[in-house]
């Protein structure tokens, strides 16, 4: 039992003393048993705080500090170190969160607010008391990556780590690398061609020494714990044995099938069997099994009989990779929303969504860069934008802004405008955000120098008329109805997380936000980091951002793993579970309800084991344990016992 | 099958073409619609007024006629009646305060919570008839007649009581094609006929119901099926003017939905009382020989 302690009061300028009467709670405190000094100070936490704590530690002589503050997850690590280096046990030093628990919530009610804070850092001190001394587990680290996604993020996390000199591994759904960004036709406010950004970045990872490609990969099962992620990765077979193809291409004339090609979003078509984009990285020749004839119950073998190496091998099987990683980056990046989820505008061919339309413009699309609208190949003269389709909508699910939309229907128009001179563009808006480097001076010249119509309301329906397609919208600048009879309409559908990056969520033990996005551990301070330790974030997998914000974050998220293996060990919180081997029963539960997988029963003892570097200390597998045998490290049921006889002492 | 009706004073004046059609498919159909006793005015617009309790008297207390007969269910075939049923029992249903006043002003009946569920014709022939059965007991399907399903407002704004989707509903779609008709989708199927601008702006209907009518024709419907009666009339009563100011314009038929139904199942044509509609659609289903005697 610790019997010298100080407890230390933080005013946290007027955070906390605005509301509780720190004066009082000193003087209250200095005299409560095992307590040997009590102060208060404005900033606990700034330099000469933290003096004020070691000073006392020297000077009183005290085994044991109350750190009367703001949240753990602020502080605690800061003060355990303070008392460290003065040679306390730094599990000899607790916060009693008086911020978020006492003086935010109860702003109004001011001796109430200071008496529920005695009772906080009472509540702390009865635990304090009955600490162990504990020193944080040295665990392994193993110095290699994963990176789930191999989208603009997810390359550039792959290639800021590879570059530091550690190995990572990329593990990517589709066929090539690239994501999304790959699609497109330019970039903003530059006007960039995309390949010219993506080729030579996407030809480095290709060839790194340090970098292992997974395509057609998806991972299958994860386990471990930061240092030691152990992965499943599964890779679907491509049916072609490549050492064989010489890519002449015979087989691609041959497939009866035909069906609208993903990466034109339906714009093109392609076979059952078919060829990366020409933008892909790896090139590669794979048999689609959704669609293939052979895999559907028909005995066709079109591509089999004509191809003179004999390269199709229709019994290819999905294979499974083990790898263990110390680090993992999530860079599962974006969908964009089906338009057909808005049928009052989508109902029509020369609809279409915003991706669709960079594929138009692009040179290596579906028109070979001319822009034609996809129902009779003309070229549109009438192009009408329209943003917020779905962002910023609650009704349809979206409370958000999908940021990108603004400056990528600016970008298109622009690129439309110097394409087709005769034509016309309209843009229908809601606000125009643009409020990053070099962004509002590009809008400007959209409007300015080149010819494109900005109109600040919203449509209300969107048909075909004949040759046209009507779109009748609101100008709330000059209050006038509006009907536009336009070639082509593009909506700016809203940013939503891809396709099973909730599912992936769950492997990884990392959670999502109610509108299906990857969550930070902090918002403010730690945006790329998960509260998994060892799982890190990177691009529109966390929330939709641009190509610029999507690198810094991946660059950040790169950073986090860099810093995590250039330490020579990796400690791990020494608060876990141990079961009392004398009461255990062997019954399992706990097993069976651990979230990190961290408990087995010993086969030949019938006892529980706790894998201490893998238990997060979470507490569930005590409430469960029948028996009481389970514990946890400083969070004892007599800790617990005490501190509630104190909570509780004015209400008995 | 029972349910309780309520017809409202246009289905027993203008629109006896609707409710006699009605009436006779779906007692065909094997529903056996019961009017009400001691039915009033419905309240007829819904009111926007903040302070509107006094207009809400009416559609309570048709509900409330629903209560003391023990059902817990009233159709309505006009699309207005339809409309301010369901949001004056909507509003009873979510603001207490508005339905004790309502309550205590007229304590001479029985107490009103929001018991009574309102559903349209519509609704019952897809939830409790049933496309497929309604396609089995066709015996005169509308094969060759081109006809442009128009919804109007009222069944489907505001989003809360729409018996469809509010944008692209399909629910009179759908039924036409259990007929056996050639239905014609075309955009203005949901705009505003201009509802009750005909008494002060007769004009702006005209444009109203001049977009709609020749989007249907330009789409290539013969015929348009409709609920409402305020539409019926704006659509039908407009024409005589419309062949005036457009030339080319020869008039399309406008038909309630149960006219079509009835004579699709076979009833006598007599239910459906053809000689009450402003366009006489006779030439034209005589032409597709769905006309028998």
């Amino acid at each position: 039992m610790l019997k010298r302690i100080g407890v230390f009061i933080c005013h946290c300028g007027l955070n906390i003393a605005g509301t509780v009467d720190v004066k009082r709670v000193v003087e209250t405190i200095k005299d409560y048993p095992g307590v040997v000094h009590a102060e208060s100070y404005i900033y606990m936490c700034s330099d000469p705080g933290q003096d004020l704590v070691r000073r006392a530690i020297r000077e009183k002589g005290l085994d044991g500090v109350v750190m009367a503050n703001c949240s753990p997850s602020m502080h605690e690590k800061t003060f355990r170190n303070v008392v460290a280096k003065e040679g306390l046990n730094p599990y000899f030093c607790e916060v009693a969160n008086i911020r978020e628990h006492c003086s935010w919530p109860h702003e109004h009610e001011k001796e109430l607010a200071t008496k529920k804070a005695l009772l906080i850092i009472e509540t702390t001190i009865e635990k304090l008391k009955r600490n162990m001394e504990l020193t944080p587990m040295v665990v392994p680290l193993h110095k290699r990556a994963l990176v789930i996604g191999g989208g603009i993020a997810g390359m550039q996390a792959a290639l800021d780590i590879a570059s530091a000199g550690y190995e990572v591994i990329i593990v990517e759904k589709l066929p090539t690398i690239g994501g999304h960004a790959i699609q497109l036709a330019g970039t903003f406010p530059t006007l960039n061609r995309v390949p010219c950004l993506m080729a030579p970045r996407m030809a480095e990872i290709a060839s790194h020494p340090k970098i292992k490609l997974y395509t057609c990969a998806e991972v299958e099962d994860i386990s471990g714990y930061v240092g030691n992620f152990a992965v499943k990765i599964k890779t679907k077979p491509s049916y072609i044995n490549e050492e064989r193809c010489n890519n002449c291409e015979l087989c691609l004339g041959e497939c009866p099938v035909t069906l609208p090609a993903e990466f034109d979003r339906g714009l093109s078509q392609r076979k059952a069997i078919y060829l990366t984009p020409r933008e892909a990285i790896p090139q590669k020749l794979l048999i689609d099994p959704g669609s293939c004839l052979h895999f559907n119950g028909n005995e066709c073998h079109a591509c089999e009989e004509i191809c003179p190496t004999k390269a199709i091998d229709f019994l290819q099987q999905e294979t499974i990779a083990e790898e263990v990683v110390g680090a993992i980056v999530v860079a599962t990046g974006y969908e964009i929303w089906d338009k057909m989820n808005v049928p009052e505008y989508a109902s029509d061919p020369d609809v279409i969504d915003g991706l669709q339309f960079e594929r138009i413009l692009s040179p290596s699309g579906p028109t070979g860069g001319e822009i034609r609208r996809p129902s009779d190949g003309k070229v549109p003269k009438e192009v009408v934008f329209i943003s917020c389709v779905g962002s910023r909508d609650p009704e349809h699910g979206f409370t958000y802004c999908s940021r990108v939309c603004c400056m990528y229907i600016a970008k298109q128009a622009v690129l439309y405008s110097r394409t087709v001179p005769e034509g016309q563009a309209y843009v229908f808006y809601m606000d125009i955000r643009s409020d990053s480097k070099g962004y509002e001076e590009f809008v400007k010249r959209a409007v300015e120098e080149e010819r494109v119509l900005y109109l600040r309301g919203r449509v209300s329906k969107v048909f075909r008329d004949g040759d046209k397609i009507k779109v009748w919208g609101s100008d709330t600048l000059s209050g006038k109805s509006i009907e536009i009879a336009a070639d082509l309409v593009i909506l700016a559908t809203a940013m939503t997380p891809s396709e099973g990056a909730k599912e992936l969520a769950r492997k990884l033990n990392v959670t999502v936000d109610a509108l299906g996005f990857l969550t930070e551990a902090h918002p403010k301070l730690r945006p790329v980091e998960t509260l998994t330790t060892g799982i890190y974030l990177a691009g529109t997998a966390q929330w939709p951002r641009d190509i610029p914000d999507t690198i810094s974050s991946s660059s950040g998220a790169a950073s986090k793993v860099i810093s995590l293996f250039s330490r020579k060990e990796l400690l791990h919180e020494p608060t876990v579970a141990w079961p009392d081997e004398e009461v255990c029963s062997g019954c399992g539960i706990c097993a069976s309800i651990c979230a990190y997988h961290a408990i087995e029963i010993d086969p030949k003892r019938r006892v529980a084991r706790v894998n201490e570097a893998v238990c997060e200390g979470c507490g569930a597998c005590i409430a469960a344990c029948p028996s009481g045998a389970m514990r946890q490290k400083n969070w004892t049921a007599m800790q617990f016992f005490e501190m509630l006889d104190v909570a509780t002492g004015a209400y008995v | 099958m029972n349910l309780s009706y309520y017809p409202g004073c246009t289905l027993k004046t203008k629109a006896k073409n609707l409710e006699d059609s009605a009436v006779a498919s779906m007692a065909a159909l094997g529903v056996n619609l019961v009017e009400l006793p001691r039915w009033n005015c419905c309240g007829t617009v819904y009111s926007f007024a903040e302070d509107e309790e006094l207009h809400q008297l009416a559609p309570v207390r048709n509900l409330i006629r629903v209560k003391e007969v023990e059902s817990n269910k009233v159709v309505t075939i006009c699309s207005f009646c339809y409309n301010t049923l369901k949001r004056a029992n909507l509003l009873i249903t979510n603001d207490p305060e508005k339905r004790n006043t309502l309550n205590t002003f007229m304590e001479e009946e029985i107490d009103y919570n929001g018991e009574v569920e309102v559903v349209h014709l519509l609704e019952v022939l897809r939830d409790e008839v049933g496309w497929q059965s309604i396609s089995q007991k066709v015996q005169l399907p509308l094969k060759g007649l081109k006809v442009a399903p128009y919804y109007g407002c009222t069944l489907l704004r505001p989003q809360a009581v729409a018996i469809d989707n509010v944008e692209r509903p399909t629910i009179m779609h759908d039924l036409l094609q259990a007929l056996g008709a050639e239905v014609v989708d075309f955009p203005f199927a949901t705009e505003c006929c201009g509802s009750y601008q005909i008494l002060s702006n007769p004009d702006f209907v005209s444009h109203c119901v001049w977009d709609i009518l020749s989007s249907a024709l330009r789409w290539g419907a013969e015929a348009v099926a409709l609920s409402c009666p305020m539409c019926d009339f704006n659509l039908g009563q407009k024409q005589k003017e419309l062949r005036q100011t457009h030339s080319g314009f020869k008039g399309i038929p406008i038909l309630y939905f149960t006219q079509l139904l009835a004579l699709s199942l076979g009833l006598d044509p007599e239910v459906c009382r053809f000689e009450l509609n402003y366009v006489d659609p006779r030439p034209l289903l005589e032409s597709k020989g769905l006309l028998r005697q």
